[in-house]
């Protein structure tokens, strides 16, 4: 993986040299700040207005002019958005979805990586680019097969259409563990091989402790696309009692359109996990972009 | 893009006639590896393709469970009288372009300020990056609590230096544009890999084009953006074929509105489907939909070979 630590050599090369050049230097830098400060700001106004609007009390909401930090700061639309969304219900859903196609990705993909990776089977660079090539397929072409499909064998107003084909890897994932896994020298399953080890015991004794970077990387991404999937849950999921928080906060926005207190107070809620997980895991984040990005 | 880079193990050289026992064992411990793929393939992929492909020929509404065969009456129907089709090819094909122009244009300039050694680089990363972590809902829902025509944040802002605010997401005009500044602060996944396309390139090339007496507008011409072609093809690609399909936000915010000006094509595919269950019609416009980020994206592709520098 690529490091990002912006320990290597920088563009704009530091010379000791006139007052001039360093001046220039300087300069460049506060230019930089400034643009990086002001763009930053925008970019963290909608945290804050999220936050300020959740705090607010009913009665401030619709104030004029609009204030962005709150007059009266009050904690009330948290357990009246707890209440009336059915947040711990729809956040029990959610957390279910999201675990259960992590541990599916986690599993199928490193199993498929590895057969791509470590094994060297005619016409496996073909049956690769396919792979490859499914990441062009729009979703819709998909959706509408399957969705009749599911509806006649009763799947419908269950999670299985949104977990089961968890177990069948990803072309994305799959591409990311193949990556990571041919950076591994490859005496290391030879030697196991003339101990004779078969594959399966390679696979689990010695690639897969070796790949807990690609699959931390996966099981992190496919949480986060659990948590955030909409349409999946809006088209196959009818029965309010097993909506996730993204359909059932829509649906309370369609009901109760203006009550913005309670939606920013169950927005907030909703975010916070999302973001305690990208400041435990930042350098996974970062690495795992960078990485498809630069090796793609 | 080289998918192979980085290939440690030898190439087999037998042909499938005359396999050895050894690369025959091989074959069987491969495959038996990569059978989820294959079917996951089968069932959720290839099947759901051939699928789709009939049912784009049929009269099919799924209460009534038999597709009825109709010929091309879906596409040609769609070709020439469908006008909400046309509108929404119309607003779709304005969208993917302001947001794909802008959003490279800023993520670039994002990843080169970022690359200047500045310090609290891993700060200003997160800002950028942070949006990316919030829900869709979520997100959505703020930005039309943000861009609410009289409550919101953004015309309370401009409110205070005296200036009368668009009506954003309400009015037809300023709609479209709208959504394609909520995909913006969402496309921080792009600054990431500019900013990692950026470290890669070797210093040494500046300071010979330092010596050489080149200035920095030069040195960004000539080295930077050439060697940063792989990353933007990249993020090109990928960004045009997600925001063509489109769905949660303009489903989210406005409905496809005002007057159908967000109307975009995926959310319009998803209502035919699934509210209005014409699933015949629905399949033609999905097919439709494919081919057309097919022929971009090999268009994008190729057409690029020319400019595109992978050795460095």
């Amino acid at each position: 993986m690529t490091a990002t630590t912006g320990d290597l050599p920088q563009p704009t090369t530091i010379r000791s040299g006139s007052i001039k050049a360093r001046t220039e230097l300087l300069l460049q830098q506060l230019g930089a700040h400034a643009t990086l400060i002001f763009f930053g700001i925008i970019f963290m106004l909608p945290f804050l207005w999220m936050v300020s609007s959740s705090l607010k009390p009913t009665a401030d909401i619709f104030q004029i002019p609009v204030r962005l930090i709150p007059e009266t700061v009050t904690l009330e639309n948290y357990p009246e958005a707890i209440r009336a969304i059915h947040f711990l219900r729809y956040l029990g859903n959610t957390f279910y979805y999201a675990a259960f196609i992590m541990v599916a990705a986690v599993v199928s993909n490193v199993f498929i990586g590895y057969g791509f990776a470590r094994i060297d089977w005619p016409g496996r660079d073909i049956v690769f680019i396919l792979v490859i090539s499914t990441m062009m397929l729009p979703h819709q072409v998909r959706f509408i097969p399957l969705f009749i499909t599911y509806s006649r064998i009763g799947w419908l107003d269950s999670f299985n259409p949104l977990i089961i084909p968890a177990f069948f890897g990803n072309a994305f994932f799959v591409f990311l563990v193949r990556q990571f896994m041919l950076t591994f020298p490859k005496d290391l399953d030879d030697a196991a091989r003339v101990d004779g080890a078969n594959e399966l015991m390679i696979f689990w004794r010695i690639v897969t402790p070796l790949s807990k970077p690609a699959i931390i990387t996966i099981a992190i991404f496919e949480f986060m696309h659990g948590w955030h999937d909409f349409i999946g849950p809006l088209v196959y999921l009818r029965n309010p009692d097993l909506y996730t928080l993204s359909v059932g906060l829509r649906l309370y926005f369609t009901q109760h359109g203006a009550e913005w207190g309670l939606l920013m107070a169950a927005s907030t809620l909703f975010t916070l996990p999302m973001i305690v997980v990208f400041f435990f895991a930042q350098r996974t984040f970062i690495e795992g972009i960078s990485f498809t990005g630069v090796k793609g | 893009m080289s998918v192979f880079a980085g290939t440690r193990i030898e190439r087999s050289r037998t042909s499938l006639s005359d396999m050895s026992p050894m690369v025959r064992r091989r074959l069987v411990w491969g495959l038996f590896f990569i059978s989820p793929w294959v079917l996951g393939f089968l069932a959720f992929t290839l099947y759901p393709i051939a699928a789709s492909f009939y049912y784009g020929f049929t009269n099919y509404n799924i209460l009534n469970f038999t597709p009825r065969w109709v010929g091309t009456e879906n596409y040609a129907d769609l070709f020439t009288s469908d006008n909400v089709f046309w509108g929404s090819l119309r607003v779709t094909i304005q969208y993917v372009a302001m947001l794909v122009g802008l959003a490279t244009v800023f993520d670039i300039c994002i990843a080169l300020l970022l690359n200047m050694n500045v310090r609290g680089l891993s700060l200003y990363r997160t800002v950028f990056y942070l949006p990316v972590m919030v829900p869709v809902v979520a997100a959505t829902l703020t930005w039309v609590w943000i861009l609410n025509p009289r409550h919101g944040l953004v015309n309370g802002l401009l409110d205070r230096i005296g200036v009368d605010g668009p009506l954003w997401l309400a009015s037809p005009r300023t709609a479209l544009f709208s959504l394609v500044l909520v995909a913006v602060w969402g496309s921080g996944r792009a600054v990431l890999i500019y900013l990692a396309g950026l470290k890669e390139i070797p210093s040494h090339l500046y300071e010979a084009a330092e010596i050489d007496g080149a200035n920095p507008f030069r040195k960004m011409w000539h080295i930077t953006l050439p060697l940063l072609t792989p990353q933007i093809l990249f993020n090109v690609i990928t960004m045009t074929i997600f925001s063509f399909q489109s769905i949660a936000a303009p489903l989210i915010m406005t409905g496809g509105g005002p007057n159908k000006a967000t109307l975009l094509y995926g959310l319009q595919l998803y209502r035919l489907a699934f509210e209005r269950l014409r699933m015949g019609y629905a399949s033609a416009m999905a097919w439709i939909l494919f081919l057309l980020i097919l022929a971009l994206t090999i268009t994008m592709f190729y057409g690029s070979r020319r400019f595109i520098h992978y050795d460095r």
